[in-house]
């Protein structure tokens, strides 16, 4: 026996989700139409795309990536994926299933580049042989490889499924440090240049729970599991402290990122193309970079010449950022 | 109830009603970084539960940025 619960705002049918920052409650239908109303609106007022772009998702098999892949493909956008194995054990085999099997059933193309059999590393070896935290290593090697095979394969614009909580809370750490150059950085939009492609966020005006909520909704399986490697990363320390402030008082975590877009970043530009302009090619792949040799080929060539280390062996064993 | 827990995956028995919010403060989970599934369908806070029910609370929050 259930009782009668909350009623969509929209057609006041049963409610499958409260979102307490719209003081509102929504159907599965009206849920999806305002996820996709979101996405809209930060696509069109950071014109993040248009319709003749040629477009590559960075797919993990988490939600955030395999919901914005399906969000863009339903809105009409011409949409591969991009599946980076990172050899993170266990996990990585799984997640590349959930990519896989997404793009399969969809019939979608999804490329898959992997760092053991293509560069001769995985990320565990990548911290261990440069003494970095497992996530620096790895966001190094993504951040490189999106890049490089966004370009390779001729793709206007290079999709990342970062939301709501991710943005806030490198806004957060940012800010704790007030890291100038960081913050002018963090845009929802990166134009092409220098050799990078043009990069978006179409998902900044969702959070994760709404993104989790898009995927069981519309039946898309992900991987839940959170990478072994990420357990105690400040980051998700920053988003629980978000979290906290967002129970008191629901709206803070949007308020905090859309208002910082609108109000602060503006004041930033000048020293985002300051430090790209002082950019020269990497002698070794060609890349942009501040020294001879770009952070990813510094880390490959270190990472690749040591013996592979395990997974288990990294687990838990914090070093440098 | 029978009710499936994610990271690391474990199941409890819980009995007697109540709604998703008491359970998620019972389990001192955080409203903002999970999401409630009873029988195979999402359900929102002031939902009730009984102890016929199956719920998953599946954690929302990664870690990557």
């Amino acid at each position: 026996m259930v009782a009668v619960g909350s009623k969509c705002r929209t057609c006041k049918a049963p409610a499958i989700i409260d979102l307490p920052r719209h003081n509102a409650h929504f159907c599965a239908e009206h849920f999806l139409e305002l996820c996709r109303r979101q996405v809209v609106k930060a696509i069109e007022k950071f014109e993040m795309l248009s319709k003749d772009d040629k477009v590559l998702v960075a797919v993990s098999g988490g939600k955030d990536s395999l919901a914005v892949w399906d969000l863009l493909v339903e809105l009409g956008y011409q949409a591969d994926g991009l599946y980076i194995g990172l050899g993170i054990g266990d996990y990585s085999d799984t997640s590349a299933d959930y990519a896989r099997n997404f793009a399969t059933a969809r019939g979608l193309r999804l490329i898959e580049v992997s760092l053991r059999d293509e560069y001769g590393y995985d990320v565990p070896t990548a911290s261990r042989a440069t003494k970095r935290v497992p996530c620096s290593a790895c966001g190094i090697s993504k951040r490189h490889l999106f890049d490089s095979e966004a370009l390779k394969g001729g793709y206007t614009v290079l999709v990342t499924g970062h939301n709501l909580d991710d943005e806030a809370a490198v806004l957060f750490g940012n800010t704790l440090r007030w890291d100038v150059e960081y913050l002018a950085r963090q845009l929802p939009v990166l134009p092409a240049r220098n050799g990078f492609p043009k990069k978006v966020k179409p998902l900044v005006r969702l959070t994760e729970r709404e993104m989790a909520a898009w995927c069981i909704v519309r039946g898309i399986d992900y991987l839940v599991e959170e990478c072994p490697m990420a357990v105690g990363n400040k980051h998700l320390a920053y988003k629980a402290a978000l979290n906290e402030i967002e129970r008191q008082s629901p709206g803070s975590k949007a308020a905090f990122y859309l208002n910082f877009l609108d109000n602060m970043a503006p004041l930033l530009t000048g020293i985002t193309a300051a430090a790209t302009d002082t950019l020269q090619e990497c002698t070794s792949c060609g890349a942009p970079t501040t020294g001879d040799l770009c952070a990813f080929c510094r880390l490959a060539e270190k990472a690749a010449a040591h013996e592979p280390v395990p997974v288990e062996l990294v687990l838990g064993k914090g070093r440098k950022r | 109830m029978k009710v499936l827990l994610r990271n690391p995956t474990r199941e409890l028995t819980i009995e007697g009603k109540r709604s998703v919010n008491a359970l998620l403060a019972q389990l001192d989970l955080p409203r903002e970084s999970h999401l409630v599934i009873r029988n195979g369908t999402l359900v929102p806070g002031d939902a009730d539960l009984t102890d016929d029910d199956v719920v998953e609370i599946r954690p929302v929050i990664s870690g990557g940025a």
